[in-house]
């Protein structure tokens, strides 16, 4: 880096001119409108054939269309290939080093893509945030108040369409990009571009969703059924443009992570060998490769519905709502586990760390992983025990439901045994870990009276659906996210988060965290059914005490986020490279690690676990780390 | 890699502390839940199926609750006995990374509750599909008469049909008492799904589709009816009022809508099980 200061630096109209993103800010509008008008002198002149229609729906699929390929185009992602063709030699030269400048546009560094990751994902968690806030002011009250009707819909479908879409890439974005690169000894992930590629195809996604709001919103919460979304305005258009996109970029980042894991693992590192994270993305890459390509497909059934007259699910003209629910929840299930897997292999990856000792019952835990992930195709039907469909199969999904507590249960007895007789240090990471615990222990015991078919009656579709996986997404996921920001932050900054504040964090987070959403377990028992504008009046007090409960823990959420700017932008305290005692590979790397990771790829003799084993070798570079460049 | 536990020389024998707690606090916890919190679990006793789903409630939330002690019990113990020092150097644990028992142990115990779990599902899933909605083909048929209900959802409204009545056709739900329903689900537009709270059922509305679900209702009771699918802009007013009522107070019932929708009744569509909406509309 010092070498590139003493360069005299271009003034700034030129550096703001060629590839970046407000190159690629501008070129997506104007794609935009590109494709906009293109479409409708294609369309125009039939447009009679529309008549019934407000707006020309593949007008605004066009012009999204084309507004992504801009933006892309902008970023600089056809530079490469371009210059192949005209027969230059391959590099991977993107930004690899220009200052803070790369963490704004097309970087090929692993790292920088999880950085971006982390703050891009961090931008829309706080937006999804934002508008749960919105939907409890609205339920203060039994009665119809602050929002229209519509727009309640719209803001209950952006809080659900933003969770589900984005947070699929929570950890894997930032800590899978991040991290297994380095876990295995490599350099590079297997794709660089297509690693690049998946995060802004998810942030063009985030902006697009946002957009709904000028195209009047969607009606159809975050599951976008068929055929309330073949009528809806077209603001649906927005919400299956976003999902789709979700669906390239999880097939993409799940494709790249698996090619990286199998092909580029460093000398020794045997598959006994593999930190447990690294399995857990593993298999979380797998259920995106399988599933994602079905909800990009099932999308691009509604967008013919919507714009080609065609009747994919259309009961009246030959097709099959069932067909809708099918197809999106055989993408579905494997989603909410592509939510939860990454999760559980934070836990186990750092609880070894915090108990030092070593992970107990190692093959156990990756049965347990890739067991969750094959029984996750075989369940999806528990969505659709009351609707209708196949009631005969209801046995079989009720069982196959069931099962996969089993698996499940592996993490939980691996997680425990490891903690057992250890030395427990409790930091903030492995709080939040504990709490992970807690939290799952509650949303998988609720899933169980939902997996049930008879007690599902009464439970499916109400709040304790919600508030169930309410506690495995947020209390699996988000606490574990934070769990691996805590924890490995300091690496990829190389600055620490302050202790105190993340354990006031932590704390209050749990608390309300479980004050807002058991209740939710009551009021659903209770009869209240999900995304109602109105519920009886005697369910106010729940729903108010959750409410209060929902606008504190969005608090202690704005705590976490001015203890992370506090620590890494104004009182900086320099992390050292091992502030854990952990005997994992990325921290015998200085924080942060540097461009080339390793200056001789290392040579793996052990797993990372070996606490209390005096005679196993740590596993560690053949050479010295490298020294910082 | 396998390692025996080893009980270090005056280390207390930590696994049999945690067992006999959990076992003491199972054998006060489970009975407490079964009598008191089982019959405050819904949805109550309006109908056989809703107290049905009371049963399957209670026998769930029992097997719940020991595995919640465990857990309670082991995170307690170990969190407060295992903790390292503050501010002590960093001391390794026990190098365990493996002890078969307890591997074969957690396996077992919770197949065993998985599969019992499924079990006792199936059986009282298939006795009268337990309130839901079973599809065009019910595999779960109750014996005995039963009295038709068709129930035909739309943007934004239940209304329901009496076959057995000349396919009369009301805005109003009047069931009569101790008696088996057939209900027959289906939609006109958006997929909604009927649920009356109190009577355990829960039957999606689709269009082109009859969704049959069995109800044998008790004495004479109100009850609540949501839509409980997402079904566009008004779903949250999607709610009414239903009453099961005496066979004498159910005829004269009748009669009294017969009479009001006498004007109207022939410019009813025919009974069927599902209606497709001509010309097709594109509403909302």
């Amino acid at each position: 880096m010092s070498t590139i200061a003493v360069e005299a630096r271009p003034p700034l109209w030129r550096r703001l001119v060629g590839f970046n993103l407000l190159t690629a800010i501008v070129l997506g509008i104007g794609g935009w409108y590109v494709g906009w008008f293109a479409a409708h002198g294609v369309v125009g002149p039939s447009i009679a054939y529309f008549a019934d229609v407000d707006y020309n729906e593949l007008s605004i699929f066009m012009a999204y269309v084309c507004g992504v390929l801009g933006f892309l185009i902008g970023l600089g992602f056809l530079n490469y290939p371009f210059a192949r063709l005209r027969g230059y030699p391959p590099s991977l030269r993107e930004k690899e080093t220009g200052g803070v400048g790369r963490y704004l546009g097309l970087c090929t560094d692993h790292k920088v893509v999880g950085i971006q990751y982390l703050v891009g994902i961090g931008l829309f968690f706080l937006i999804g945030g934002l508008n749960a806030m919105l939907i409890r002011i609205e339920l203060l009250r039994p009665d119809h108040q602050v929002w229209p009707a519509g727009t309640y819909l719209t803001i209950v479908g952006i809080h659900g369409t933003m969770m589900m879409g984005m947070m699929t890439s929570g950890i894997l974005g930032p800590f899978g990009n991040y991290l297994v690169p380095i876990l295995i000894g490599a350099r590079r992930m297997a794709f660089p571009r297509i690693e690049a590629l998946t995060f802004w195809l998810l942030m063009a996604g985030g902006v697009i969703l946002e957009t709904t709001i000028f195209f009047g919103g969607f009606p159809t919460g975050w599951t976008g059924y068929a055929p309330l979304n073949i009528q809806a305005n077209a603001g649906m258009d927005c919400y299956i443009l976003f999902f789709a996109l979700v669906g390239i970029s999880m097939t993409l980042l799940g494709l790249n992570m698996i090619a990286t894991i199998v092909t580029m693992r460093a000398p020794g590192l045997t598959w006994t060998r593999l930190p447990i994270f690294v399995w857990g993305v593993l298999s979380t890459s797998a259920l995106m490769v399988l599933a994602a390509p079905v909800l990009i497909a099932t999308l691009l059934m509604g967008m013919l519905d919507r714009t080609a007259q065609t009747s994919f699910f259309i009961a009246a003209a030959g097709g099959s709502a069932y067909l809708y629910q099918n197809l999106f929840w055989f993408f579905g299930h494997p989603e909410v586990y592509v939510l939860a897997l990454p999760g559980f292999a934070i836990v186990l990856e750092l609880l070894p760390v915090f108990a030092r000792k070593p992970l107990w019952g190692y093959r156990l835990a990756v049965a347990g992983l890739l067991g969750v992930s094959l029984l996750s195709f075989f369940v999806w039907q528990h969505h659709l025990f009351v609707s209708g469909i196949n009631a005969d199969l209801r046995p079989f999904y009720m069982l196959s439901t069931e099962l996969i507590s089993i698996p499940t249960g592996f993490t939980f007895i691996c997680g425990m045994m490891t903690l057992w007789r250890g030395q427990i240090r409790y930091t903030v990471p492995m709080l939040f870990c504990l709490a992970w615990f807690f939290n799952f222990l509650i949303g998988g015991l609720t899933g169980v009276y939902l997996s049930d078919a008879p007690s599902d009656v009464t439970t499916h579709g109400s709040f304790f659906s919600m508030a169930h996986f309410h506690y495995t997404i947020m209390g699996g996921l988000v606490f574990t996210f934070f769990a691996g920001v805590y924890y490995w932050v300091p690496k990829m900054t190389g600055f620490q988060l302050n202790e105190r504040l993340g354990k006031i964090h932590f704390w209050s987070m749990f608390i309300l965290f479980n004050s807002t959403f058991f209740p939710l377990f009551i009021a659903g028992f209770l009869g209240q059914p999900r995304r109602v504008v109105t519920y009886p009046h005697n369910l106010q007090f729940l729903n108010d005490w959750v409410s209060v409960s929902a606008f504190l823990l969005g608090g202690s959420l704005l705590l976490f986020l001015y203890n992370f700017v506090k620590s890494l932008v104004f009182d900086r305290v320099p992390a050292p490279a091992d502030p854990w005692g952990s005997k994992s590979i990325e921290w015998q790397l200085p924080s942060p690690v540097p461009v080339h990771n390793f200056d001789r790829i290392p040579v793996f003799s052990s797993d990372p676990y070996g606490y209390g084993e005096p005679s196993a070798p740590v596993a560690a570079p053949a050479g010295a780390p490298a020294g910082r460049d | 890699m396998s390692s025996a536990p080893t009980t270090a020389a005056g280390q207390p024998n930590h696994a049999k502390r945690v067992i006999v707690a959990w076992l003491v606090l199972s054998a006060i916890a489970t009975p407490l839940v079964a009598i008191f919190l089982g019959p405050a679990l819904p949805p109550g006793h309006a109908s056989q199926q809703a107290s049905e789903q009371v049963v399957a409630n209670t026998v769930m939330t029992s097997i719940v609750t020991p595995v919640i002690c465990l857990l309670l019990v082991f995170f307690v113990y170990a969190l407060m006995k295992f903790r390292t020092a503050r501010g002590g150097a960093l001391v390794d644990g026990p190098p365990l990374r493996n002890q078969n028992t307890v591997q074969v142990a957690w396996v077992a115990l919770t197949s065993a509750t998985v599969l019992f779990l499924a079990g006792f599902g199936t059986y009282e899933l298939l006795q009268n599909g337990s309130g839901g909605g079973q599809g065009p083909s019910p595999i779960a048929v109750p014996s005995g008469p039963k009295l038709q209900v068709q129930v035909i959802a739309q943007q934004w409204e239940f209304t329901y049909r009496y076959p057995s009545y000349g396919g009369l056709e009301t805005s109003q739900l009047v069931l009569p008492e101790n008696t088996e329903i057939e209900l027959h689900v289906t939609s006109l537009d958006a997929i909604h799904s009927f649920w009356a709270y109190e009577l355990g059922i829960k039957a999606d509305a689709n269009p082109g589709n009859d969704n049959v679900a069995f109800l044998r209702t008790k004495g004479a009771d109100t009850f609540h009816v949501h839509c409980a699918e997402l079904c566009g802009l008004w779903h949250g007013y999607m709610f009414s009022n239903g009453r099961v009522v005496s066979a004498s107070q159910f005829a004269t019932w009748i009669k009294q809508q017969q009479q009001v929708f006498a004007s109207v009744q022939q410019y009813m569509p025919r009974y069927a099980t599902t209606y497709f909406p001509d010309p097709q509309r594109r509403a909302g």
